[in-house]
């Protein structure tokens, strides 16, 4: 079955890959597999060893039958970014795809494949090593279904490399209980299966390879989960009760993963009833309208969607913004424009999102850079709705949102009370003497609104998206609409005092370079900071957390010489809103800019720094 | 601009049941075109909701856009509106409707606003089975843009300007029908005797209830090539079945004769007591409806009253299984899971 090697392993290449702890497998699938829960058990083995991990999927937009990859990458420096470039080893299970990945094994490294089906002679590289394991061939002896054919071959791989790369076994064996906790029936082949793989390669490999993972206690307290669940529990722990929704990659399971934690924690005890309402509605713009609904009448509500959504929800926004409406919006962003590249990441609805709809319009962002802040700015999302009376949108991507990323975990202070913000009850309307919805009687811009069935006789007011009086009455005196936009505007910046304050990480001698990032590009800053220090440049860093931006953020700007603004996106499009928003030298701020729908590597960012100061060198010295 | 009513009102106003006259079930003053229809249904509204005593405060009054969508600024001003989005209406009221399953949703949308840029919010609440009063102000043209056809035109209907409609009408109610609304009628803002009572038995139903109301467009539809003038509707007017309205606490004094008489008791204990005017009548057949509605659409007549009643279907909550307490009453107590599960949470991600 399995044909002569031309390279084993066990030569023991001189010119092997030696790593500890410090390399990335990639997984070669085809979707519609099953291969997904075995990938996803690897990265967990090596999470519960100790040692930093982190997995990216590499998914097409496409059920069956098209190549899908998994890149495990694991550095106990807590490099968790995508690395790029070529991987220390390839698990190549997916024949249509196998000449890419075989190309994509890393000069030393190793290919594991399904030998089952033989190899042709150009697809025999000299300066790597061929694992070869008859998976298909174990399977088919082993397994008389099917279905169990195909899917416990990705469970022998796992097994394999659980010898390959001394992952310890009890390891596996623990993952695979707590996976098929309650359909215990499972829990035997799964084992037996990967006992397969196991055997199979300590039997026939010298195992554990030149590259393998050693046990550590770098991992302490924290966890590996995506940005989705991470936004869904926070929705959960934040209060929402009504969502309305529509499908749409990859914002899906944030409402399936609201929707299960829901129907696990929010069942009123006494009857059994449902604490909250779900609808998926028949698209974007009924979704956000339910959500609209729903807050204007009191009840803390909020909607997930990506790129497409975005534009069709815009007249909506644009309605919550001037009507002054409490509203959480979840936008996971994907490649655009149009349908773009659906699985694939970007950071490119930064502009569309900040002044969503027509006329003057603005809206406040918030920048989770991983699923901690995704948990942590979901529940926070509620209040500042609440306390601004305007949409706050959660600025997610693909990569965090659907992606596991090791991150804190997630906390919760018991002392934390939902901030509802200024909203009358009907004691406080018997008191107030002249009430007008729209008056700014704090003077920050913020009025106080009433909830329908408050008040028999008080309080009452007709919201509407055309302009209106102190009093809500409807109008088109030009001072009364004046007076308005620039409440609106006042209201505005006082946002920008309660969002989240920016990250600013700053060295004792003041450092000519400042890197300004935010979102799913803080991953690759650590080692881009580690990566320019070996070519002698200190940086300093800021991380921007929302918008309206903060006032830290002009003097870091002032601070430094050579900004360098990192984003996920062709247009550089929170340059143009930092070049927009504040008063600074556009000239002062270069562009670092990825937009290939893949995760940013700090490869990229370093190689994109020392290029543009060796320009500027050159061009002073011409 | 809007303008408020004089609160002065004679001291011997009658009064209902929560001590309430019928001004205080008005609104601001109205700005539509003298002799507009929708100030007609605004009318009927107010009686329905005075009579019903209904606390105005309890209510909330929701529209889309257009000349019916701001006639909720002229009923009932001590309850709380949205004129919300052109077409959207249905999806803000779900919202508010999940919110809070207290409130009485009192919507009025036009044929614009439903029927053509709203058509699918429309079928979705339908389907949804809100609980709420659809009210739709058709009048054939759309007033506010000055007079273009709008979908709910009979084909070959002429506007002002003598454009003609080309293309097959939409008849909301047969649409309503056939996705499963709980309460459909027709009726004419001519005809306060029939809406009143409707809209009445509409409000008490527990469900998706839709009225159709011709309603006749003064300054853009009322010509003579139109099917929606007063004339028109006038003379073509033909209607199912008389339609009375009993609250809970009135004592029925006469007597509902068989075959020509039906009495249907709602949800809160009132009844509906129907007369029938045309002989197979029936209330719980919707298929039987729609042949009806077309049937006389063919001979250029409009069929009004009430077309289909279904006192017992579910509505969303109960679809739902939505708690007692309205959503937005729900304390942070009763919904934050707290630090102790979140540390379980936890640990599911190691």
């Amino acid at each position: 079955m399995s044909q002569p090697l031309k390279h084993d392993a066990n030569e023991q290449y001189s010119k092997n890959c030696q790593a500890i702890n410090n390399f990335v497998v990639r997984f070669a699938n085809t979707n519609g597999t099953g291969s997904a829960s075995s990938n996803n058990m690897f990265a967990k083995a090596i999470l519960r060893m100790g040692i930093p991990v982190s997995a990216k999927n590499i998914f097409p937009s496409n059920i069956q039958g098209l190549p899908t990859w998994y890149e495990v990458r694991i550095s106990e420096n807590n490099f968790l970014a995508r690395r790029g470039g070529a991987s220390e080893i390839v698990v190549a299970m997916n024949p249509q795809s196998l000449d890419e990945d075989i190309a994509n094994v890393a000069s030393g490294g190793f290919l594991l494949y399904d030998s089952s089906r033989a190899l042709t002679d150009s697809q025999f590289r000299d300066d790597i090593s061929y694992l070869s394991i008859p998976i298909s061939a174990i399977c088919q002896k082993e397994y008389q279904d099917p279905r169990h054919r195909q899917l416990f071959k990705n469970v022998v791989y796992v097994g394999a490399l659980a010898a390959l790369l001394n992952i310890e076994f009890d390891v596996l064996k623990s993952l695979v209980a707590d996976q098929f906790r309650g359909k215990d029936k499972l829990i035997t082949p799964n084992i037996y299966a990967l006992e397969l793989g196991y055997q199979y390669a300590n039997q026939h490999f010298t195992c554990p390879l030149s590259i393998k993972v050693e046990r550590r206690d770098l991992v302490n307290n924290r966890i590996m989960v995506d940005g989705n669940t991470a936004c869904g529990l926070g929705a959960v722990y934040g209060g929402a009760t009504v969502v309305g929704w529509y499908p749409i990659t990859p914002s899906t399971s944030v409402i399936e993963k609201f929707a299960s934690y829901c129907a696990r924690l929010r069942i009123d005890p006494a009857s059994g009833k449902r604490n909250y309402a779900l609808v998926q509605a028949e698209d974007e713009l009924a979704a956000i309208g339910i959500a609209i609904g729903a807050s204007w009448n009191g009840a803390r509500s909020f909607t997930a969607t990506s790129g497409p959504g975005i534009s069709l929800m815009t007249e909506f926004l644009g309605l919550a913004y001037f009507a002054e409406i409490p509203l959480v919006l979840i936008n996971v962003q994907r490649a655009g424009p149009s349908t773009g590249m659906p699985t694939r990441t970007q950071q490119s609805d930064v502009l569309t999102c900040a002044y969503a709809s027509h006329g003057d319009t603005k809206h406040v962002l918030l920048f989770p850079k991983d699923p901690a802040e995704c948990f942590e700015f979901s529940a926070l999302s509620f209040d500042l709705a609440d306390q601004l009376q305007t949409p706050v949108i959660i600025m997610s991507d693909l990569d965090l949102g659907m992606n596991d990323h090791l991150c804190n975990e997630f906390t919760w202070d018991e002392q934390q009370k939902y901030q509802l913000g200024k909203v009358l009850s009907k004691k406080q309307l018997d008191e107030v003497k002249d009430y007008g919805r729209y008056k700014d009687t704090d003077g920050d811009g913020i009025c106080y609104r009433t909830i329908p069935g408050t008040h028999p006789d008080k309080g009452a007011f007709f919201t509407r998206g055309t302009s209106r009086n102190e009093y809500a009455g409807y109008t088109e005196k030009s001072a009364e609409y004046v007076a308005n936009m620039d409440r609106l505007n006042k209201k505005f910046s006082t946002a920008s005092t309660l969002v989240p304050q920016p990250e600013i990480i700053e060295g004792k001698s003041m450092a000519p370079i400042g890197l300004i990032y935010f979102g799913t590009s803080s991953h690759a800053i650590d080692e881009s900071r580690q990566q320019l220090k070996d070519h002698g440049l200190a940086i300093d860093t800021l991380r921007i957390k929302a918008f309206p931006f903060n006032n830290q953020i002009s003097p870091f700007i002032e601070r430094h010489t050579n900004i360098f603004v990192i984003e996920q996106n062709r247009d550089g499009q929170m340059r143009t809103l930092l070049m927009n928003e504040l008063t600074i030298d556009p000239a002062k701020l270069n562009a670092i800019l990825n937009y290939d729908g893949l995760p940013i590597t700090s490869t990229f960012i370093v190689e994109k720094v020392l290029n543009t100061l060796a320009l500027q060198q050159k061009s002073q010295v011409s | 601009m809007s303008f408020q009513k004089s609160k002065f009102h004679h001291p011997r106003l009658p009064v209902n049941d929560l001590g309430l006259n019928y001004r205080d079930y008005e609104g601001a003053l109205s700005t539509l075109c003298a002799g507009c229809g929708h100030d007609s249904i605004t009318s009927a509204i107010v009686q329905a909701c005075f009579e019903l005593s209904l606390p105005p405060h309890q209510v909330a009054k929701m529209s889309g856009i257009g000349c019916s969508s701001k006639a909720p600024n002229y009923f009932l001003n001590k309850a709380h509106g949205f004129n919300t989005v052109h077409g959207r209406m249905p999806s803000v009221t779900t919202g508010a409707n999940l919110a809070n399953r207290e409130l009485t949703y009192l919507a009025m949308s036009g044929d614009g606003d439903s029927a053509s840029i709203g058509l699918g919010q429309f079928a979705h609440v339908v389907r949804r089975q809100l609980n709420m009063l659809y009210m739709v102000a058709n009048n054939g043209v759309y007033g506010l843009t000055k007079g273009q056809l709008a979908a709910t035109a009979d084909r070959g209907m002429k506007n002002k300007v003598g454009e003609q409609s080309l293309f097959t009408d939409i008849d909301l109610c047969v649409m309503a029908l056939q996705l499963g609304a709980t309460f459909v009628a027709r009726s004419f803002s001519g005809d306060k005797k029939q809406l009143v009572p409707l809209i009445k038995a509409a409000i008490s139903h527990q469900g998706f209830a839709f009225i159709d109301i011709i309603s006749p467009c003064v300054t853009f539809n009322n010509h003579p090539d139109s099917t929606r003038s007063y004339d028109y509707v006038h003379q073509h007017i033909t209607t199912a079945a008389v339609t009375d309205f009993v609250p809970v606490k009135q004592e029925i004094t006469s007597d509902c004769a068989a075959g020509i008489c039906e009495d249907i008791c709602l949800h809160d204990g009132s009844l509906m007591r129907i007369h029938k005017l045309q002989p197979d009548y029936e209330t719980k057949n919707a298929m039987k409806a729609i042949v009806d509605i077309e049937t006389h659409k063919k001979k250029g007549e409009i069929l009004t009253g009430l077309f289909y009643l279904d006192a017992n279907g579910e509505h969303y909550h109960e679809i739902n299984n939505t708690t007692d307490t309205p959503l937005n009453k729900l304390t942070q107590d009763d919904l934050c899971p707290g630090s102790r599960v979140l540390s379980g949470i936890n640990d599911s991600f190691r």
